[in-house]
């Protein structure tokens, strides 16, 4: 027993330094640098000279709330935020409105035919995804076919011509685009273990389609459908690269902030601390999610 | 009166025909078995009447109206299958519900139905509880319950004492028949197990390549099987290839491989030439010591071969001096007396006239 105790630590030692190297001790850096004050051209201020940069009066070890003070005083970081969610949650929903018809054609086909497809699925991996965004650019670039159809289109009905890169509308297409895929897979593991049996048993016992969909399939894939939405949710909201690329200038999200504050503005404490809130509202959105999800997991937890 | 009728049923798959011209009438109120082998058909017929399966050729007829074409969802006929197929993410209660929330029934008349019906099935304490949490049991009697809730015109009840173990499967065979008789709702219950069809049915039909071999009561199928496939279906049985040499009136006397001739009244169908086996139950055997004298016409010397000792009884197999190997079930009902026979000792074996039966191929 004891033996095979340490074996499994052993085993477990090398992921799990690694993600205390790589993951914690670098929270706790973030953590640490968001109560500090900015470097005068960028990085941190030195601990012991803080009075010095900011003119404050000499205050604990350097450290101070300066930062979320900012964070809350002006109004423009929460609007941001909500965009953020508000595109992430609009990504979710059309990730789901797409995959599920798909996730259930695939689980319902024929086994040997099964895997191909879910290799199709995953294939756009194959290529670079700053590669794959550039694309989306010349598909939706003012000179494309789309745009111009479009925009005859639009024409006819009597509506001035609009672009289509460069728009909100853009950013959403690149980001469904991109994490369509993780809302497939999971809801396909799920959907694949349903047993066909139980609409069968619906039918016989008067249901139609509609109500052998809701009552029997849809309850049963909320695992696939939640563990498909912390997947595309949580990713897009820190997604920087599409709205950099398809985005205007008004389409900044917070990843673009961070992003920003780190590159661009080179305040690395407000970057610390935007990066704080965001994996706060992540964890509080989480939390909510599964706290919805728990009741249901334990019901479909099953075997028949 | 008939309930449901099945006129000339085929269904083919490929080249294969799963049910062959099935033609039967199920009365209001009865436990009909549909009994065979796998493969004989008998799941295929009862997809077809469900109406998940749709016949090649042939009608199915429901209170005389024509159901053949009806989608299973407008059929008022409700199936037990041999999974179960509870749903696993609604609770007991739910899972009865089910049927009548589809019927639209008014949610508090639902209310009272279902808290009825689960303690008809003894399951109060379990209302709220998930399918996983169930014994084998409680699972088919949740199953039950809500096949039968909406009052089906038939329920159809696909194996479902299968998967549970020996003891609790003739617990609930009682149970179901009870049950049966109590809703009065008309049952069509498949099997392979002969023993299951025996004990629930009023009317069995044996199946066999998608063909029925014979219908009628328990007792006539066990105690007069209509053909070869019947007799060697149903229990267990002595079979010896015989052939008809001789034919009046009254009687016929067969050629009987291994064992010589012997005399059975005559019966119908049956021509001069005709080849076919001779039947004998082998509980309707006796087995005696050489010694004692003997009654009846039919006595063969033999020597136990073998035996199956299974507690309240054994079976030997005897070989008779002619060749012929028959199989003697006696009661272990001598308090005291372990075994009749041992293997080697030499023994006459003797059976009734009327234990005999000849079907001809």
């Amino acid at each position: 027993m004891q033996r095979r105790n340490m074996m499994k630590w052993l085993i477990s030692l090398p992921p799990m330094l690694f993600l205390l190297v790589f993951f914690a001790a670098p929270s706790l850096i973030m953590i640490v640098t968001s109560f500090r004050y900015p470097g005068e051209f960028s990085g941190l201020a030195p601990l012991s000279a803080s009075d010095i940069v900011s003119g404050a009066p000499s205050d604990l070890y350097g450290l101070t709330l300066e930062t979320y003070q900012f964070f809350f005083s002006d109004t423009l970081y929460a609007e941001i935020f909500l965009k953020s969610f508000a595109v992430a949650t609009a990504s979710t929903l059309i990730c789901l409105l797409l995959a599920y018809p798909l996730a259930l054609l695939i689980a319902r086909s024929d086994k040997r035919h099964r895997n191909l497809m879910i290799l199709l699925v995953i294939l756009p991996f194959a290529s670079n995804f700053l590669i794959r965004i550039y694309a989306w650019m010349i598909i939706l670039g003012p000179e494309s076919a789309l745009n111009h159809a479009v925009n005859s289109l639009l024409a006819l009905m009597g509506l001035p011509p609009v672009m289509l890169l460069f728009s909100p509308f853009a950013v959403l297409v690149g980001m469904v685009y991109v994490h369509l895929p993780f809302m497939i897979l999971p809801l396909y593991t799920n959907l694949e273990k349903h047993d066909p049996v139980l609409l069968d048993a619906a039918q016989d016992l008067g249901a139609n389609r509609w109500q052998r969909f809701w009552r029997v399939t849809w309850p049963q894939s909320l695992p696939g459908v939640f563990s498909g939405t912390a997947l595309v949710f949580i990713p897009v909201l820190g997604m920087f690269a599409v709205p950099d690329i398809l985005g205007g200038t008004s389409d900044i999200l917070i990843g673009n902030l961070i992003k920003d504050q780190f590159l661009g503005t080179r305040d690395w404490p407000f970057g610390s601390t935007l990066s704080i809130m965001l994996m706060l509202a992540v964890i509080v959105t989480a939390g909510l999610a599964a706290w919805l999800a728990r009741p249901r997991a334990a019901a479909s937890s099953t075997s028949t | 009166m008939s309930l449901l009728e099945l006129r000339n049923l085929t269904r083919r798959f490929d080249d294969f025909v799963a049910v062959d011209d099935i033609s039967l009438t199920i009365v209001k109120g009865e436990f009909f078995t549909l009994l065979g082998p796998s493969g004989c058909g008998k799941t295929t017929l009862l997809r077809m009447i469900a109406g998940f399966d749709t016949p090649d050729s042939g009608q199915i007829l429901l209170d005389g109206n024509d159901i053949t074409q009806l989608a299973p969802e407008k059929r008022p006929i409700h199936t037990v299958f041999q999974s179960y197929a509870l749903f696993p993410h609604m609770t007991v209660a739910q899972n009865i519900a089910f049927p009548l929330q589809m019927a639209r029934v008014a949610p508090a008349e639902i209310t009272g139905r279902v808290s009825r019906a689960i303690e008809e099935v003894r399951l109060s304490a379990f209302a709220q509880r998930y399918p996983h949490e169930l014994s084998g049991g409680q699972k088919q009697r949740v199953a039950l319950a809500r096949g039968l809730i909406n009052r089906p015109r038939l329920l159809l009840l696909d194996e479902p004492l299968g998967a549970l173990d020996a003891k609790l499967r003739e617990d609930l065979q009682r149970e179901l028949i009870n049950l049966q008789k109590e809703v009065g709702i008309t049952f069509i219950f498949v099997t392979h197990s002969q023993d299951e069809a025996l004990a629930l049915s009023q009317r069995v039909a044996v199946m066999n390549k998608g063909r029925v071999e014979q219908l009628d009561e328990p007792s006539i199928i066990y105690s007069r099987p209509a053909s070869r496939f019947v007799a060697d279906f149903i229990g267990k049985i002595n079979l010896l290839d015989a052939q008809v040499t001789q034919l009046t009136e009254a009687s016929m006397k067969l050629q009987v491989a291994s064992l010589g001739m012997i005399t059975l009244p005559a019966i119908k169908g049956v021509a001069m030439g005709d080849r076919g086996v001779i039947a004998i139950r082998p509980e309707q055997i006796s087995v005696r010591n050489t010694t004692e004298p003997l009654e009846t016409i039919y006595s063969f010397a033999g020597k136990v071969l073998d035996f199956l000792y299974v507690g309240d009884v054994t079976t030997y197999v005897i070989e008779l001096t002619n060749g012929a190997r028959m199989e003697a079930l006696l009661a272990n009902a001598t308090p005291g007396v372990a075994r009749f026979f041992e293997v080697g000792d030499t023994v006459t074996v003797t059976w009734p006239e009327a234990a005999v039966q000849f079907m001809k191929d």
